[in-house]
């Protein structure tokens, strides 16, 4: 199911969209920080997506471009002490979290002042000083892993959360349903937060899976399960705050679907034999979770344009330093390959 | 004789096995829409029906264990494991279950499947994607393995993977996909459990498979330059392995290097150091040497990567050293 929504919708005053919305219980630096979280996960994004291309970025690549009112929007309730586990299409969270645009860029590039001295690239991105526990090659490893950071807060006797997120087809792994299950015979405060973006590399969600909503399934193992539009940041935003307060109460797990569209290529060279561009165009022009934001609040009268283009115009140039940041790196000595296989 | 890749050698064995026995499918991810992530499925699925090339959810367990089950029921399961690295996720299944169902059951049944498993270095995929791991699956009794490092027996090892009544696990390197090859017309079979000599030499045994095998090759021109005349060994398959072969070969050189991609540590390479010094020390004149991987996680980095890679250069050196 892929939720449609016109740009636009001009004929509500100002004062309706508000008051519809709920905005006004948003504080202006939030609604700026929703913004610059995403622009800055867009325009990163579009930056790798280039060098890549360009032929400067190696490896295998994943964007997050569409998608990035999910990691805006439930990170946004996060505190730097709270986890976040995430996947191959990992820069956005990871953005969201906090981390530092030049050390992820110099990780793609593969160079000595990556967040991993280069030796991880674009699918191995972790910044464990802000409690993100990193992105992850293999679909579904990071569930239990997760679980078991809820696990040491819950032991620790802290009230921090452990937000994993996964796609549609990692539900499918068997990690997913052994995680969900410890997590909520236990109570431990995990939010599972699914990005379903109707794909799992070339095969379309209903084919692969046996229920309408992945949220469905959160009944099978006694916790909520709760559906948002993914491309509304202040639907995930609001709904993600209710769980993850639950989870800090102690009152255990719970489990977000946010419905997406998954708008580029599984990875940035994907020849995309199994989709027609009819399709993608068709969720793209009525759907994108920036242009969306940019609606509400320029109708609301919260923001002017011209308010908006100041952010995004900072926000590139911060994905710009990044990129001259990486590109005159260094790269690792050879000496670095042996060093760290041990504590 | 025509040459083709071994992307394509592989899609003919699948086609004529799929032909000539309606008991053989295949299942796997992203296999059938878009042909494989490797091409390497490519037209099956117009020609036999998305019932006999499946795709299946991101299971891996579920595919394997399905397959056991199909397979102890009367099918011929191929469930391709789309890279070699995701069979740590379903590692239960393939040696608690596949590998020991016809031992443990008395020989009731067979278990005749082929897991197809695409491993090796390719464009710095990094830790988690770029894996040789072959080596684990030879510790384990009732599995057989195959690794062809050319297109034709690329071909002949998959067909005789998939006629076999035990379970077989298929290494297809992913850097060799797109190499071409001569590959015969008709019938293609080659025999698992034999190795091939793969160039003749009198001067010292280099035993190698898979994608390492064409560096071996490359490394025994750089010597035949310097007047050292090494015989190569394509080992094909490492489970059960062909100790004749080595053993022949190494009576007559006197000298052994084992060379391959994945890490030397625990690596195929002490195997064949053990079998060699247990059954064939007398015929040394000199140490026997491996060249593998060293013991890291492969990196990512474009100069650790290559510092990591095995090379034609690296192998010829650890021949030099014999002399
Ligand atoms: C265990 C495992 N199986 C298969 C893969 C290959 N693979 C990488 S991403 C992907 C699709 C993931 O789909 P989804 O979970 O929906 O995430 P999305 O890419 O849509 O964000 C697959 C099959 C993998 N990395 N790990
Ligand atoms: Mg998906």
């Amino acid at each position: 199911m892929i939720i449609f929504r016109k740009r636009g919708g001009g004929s509500l005053s100002a004062k309706k969209v508000k008051e519809k919305k709920g905005l006004n219980k948003y504080p202006r630096t939030l609604l700026e920080q929703f913004y610059r979280t995403m622009l800055t996960i867009r325009s990163f994004d579009k930056k790798v997506e280039e060098k890549f291309l360009a032929g400067e970025i190696p490896g295998f690549v994943h964007l997050y471009i569409g998608e990035e009112a999910i990691a805006a929007g439930v990170i946004s309730n996060l505190s730097r002490e709270d986890y976040i586990q995430s996947t191959h299409r990992g820069h956005g969270h990871t953005i969201a979290k906090g981390a530092d645009l030049k050390r992820m860029m110099a990780e793609i590039f593969g160079k000595k002042e990556g967040y991993c001295k280069g030796k991880g690239g674009s699918m191995h991105i972790a910044d464990l000083s802000i409690g993100m526990l990193g992105a992850n090659g293999v679909v579904g490893g990071g569930f239990n892993i997760a679980t078991g950071a809820a696990l040491a807060t819950k032991m620790q006797g802290k009230n921090n959360v452990s937000v994993v997120f996964f796609g549609d087809g990692a539900s499918n792994r068997g990690t997913f349903h052994e995680a969900a299950n410890m997590a909520a015979v236990w109570d431990l405060p995990v939010l599972f937060v699914c990005e379903n973006n109707q794909y799992a590399s070339t095969t379309p969600y209903m084919t692969t899976t046996s229920v309408e909503n992945i949220a469905d399934r959160a009944a099978g193992y006694g916790m909520p399960g709760v559906i948002v539009d993914g491309n509304d940041i202040f639907a995930v935003y609001e709904e993600s705050q209710k769980l993850i307060d639950r989870a800090r109460r102690g009152e255990g797990p719970s489990l977000l679907e946010c419905k997406t569209y998954r708008v580029k290529g599984h990875y940035v060279g994907d020849p995309e034999r199994y989709r027609t561009k009819e399709e993608v165009d068709k969720v793209c022009e009525s759907n994108d979770p920036i242009d969306r934001f940019e609606c509400t609040v320029l109708d609301g009268k919260l923001f002017s344009r011209e308010e908006l283009d100041a952010i995004k115009a900072s926000a590139g140039k911060e994905v710009e330093k990044a990129l001259e940041f990486a590109r005159n790196a260094e790269e690792p000595e050879i000496s670095e390959l042996f060093a760290g296989v041990y504590a | 004789m025509r040459e083709i890749t071994f992307s394509q050698a592989t899609l003919e064995a699948m086609d004529e096995e799929m032909t000539r026995d309606e008991r053989v499918f295949v299942m796997g991810e992203d296999i059938a829409r878009q042909g494989g992530i490797f091409g390497q499925f490519k037209g099956l699925p117009d020609k036999f029906g998305k019932d006999r090339v499946k795709d299946t959810p991101i299971s891996e367990t579920a595919i394997v264990g399905a397959a056991i089950g199909a397979a102890l029921t009367g099918m011929r399961p191929v469930a391709d494991m789309h890279f070699a690295d995701f069979m740590g996720v379903c590692m239960d299944e393939i040696f608690n279950q596949m590998a020991k169902i016809h031992y443990m059951f008395g020989g009731q049944r067979s278990v005749p499947m082929v897991l197809r498993a695409p491993d090796g270095l390719i464009n710095q995929a990094a830790a988690q994607h770029s894996q040789s791991i072959e080596a684990w699956f030879m510790h384990i009794p009732g599995l057989k393995v195959v690794i062809p490092s050319n297109p034709a027996d690329a071909k002949g090892l998959l067909k005789s993977a998939i006629r076999d009544d035990s379970p077989v696990i298929y290494f297809e390197h992913k850097a060799l996909f797109n190499t071409r090859g001569a590959v015969p017309d008709g019938e293609v079979l080659s025999p698992i459990g034999k190795a091939k000599v793969a160039r003749e030499g009198s001067d010292v045994t280099l035993v190698s498979y898979s994608h390492c095998m064409g560096l071996s090759l490359k490394a025994a021109d750089i010597l035949a330059g310097e007047d050292v005349s090494v015989e190569c060994i394509d080992l094909r398959t490492i489970s059960p392995i062909d100790k004749e072969t080595i053993l022949a070969s190494v009576a007559k050189t006197t000298r052994l290097v084992i060379a391959h991609e994945a890490v030397k540590q625990g690596g195929v390479g002490a195997e064949i150091s053990a079998i060699v010094a247990e059954e064939g020390i007398d015929f040394l004149d000199a140490p026997i040497v491996r060249v593998g991987a060293p013991f890291t996680p492969v990196p990512f980095a474009r100069p650790l990567e290559q510092a990591y890679r095995v090379t034609p250069e690296k192998i010829a050196e650890a021949i030099r050293g014999l002399f």
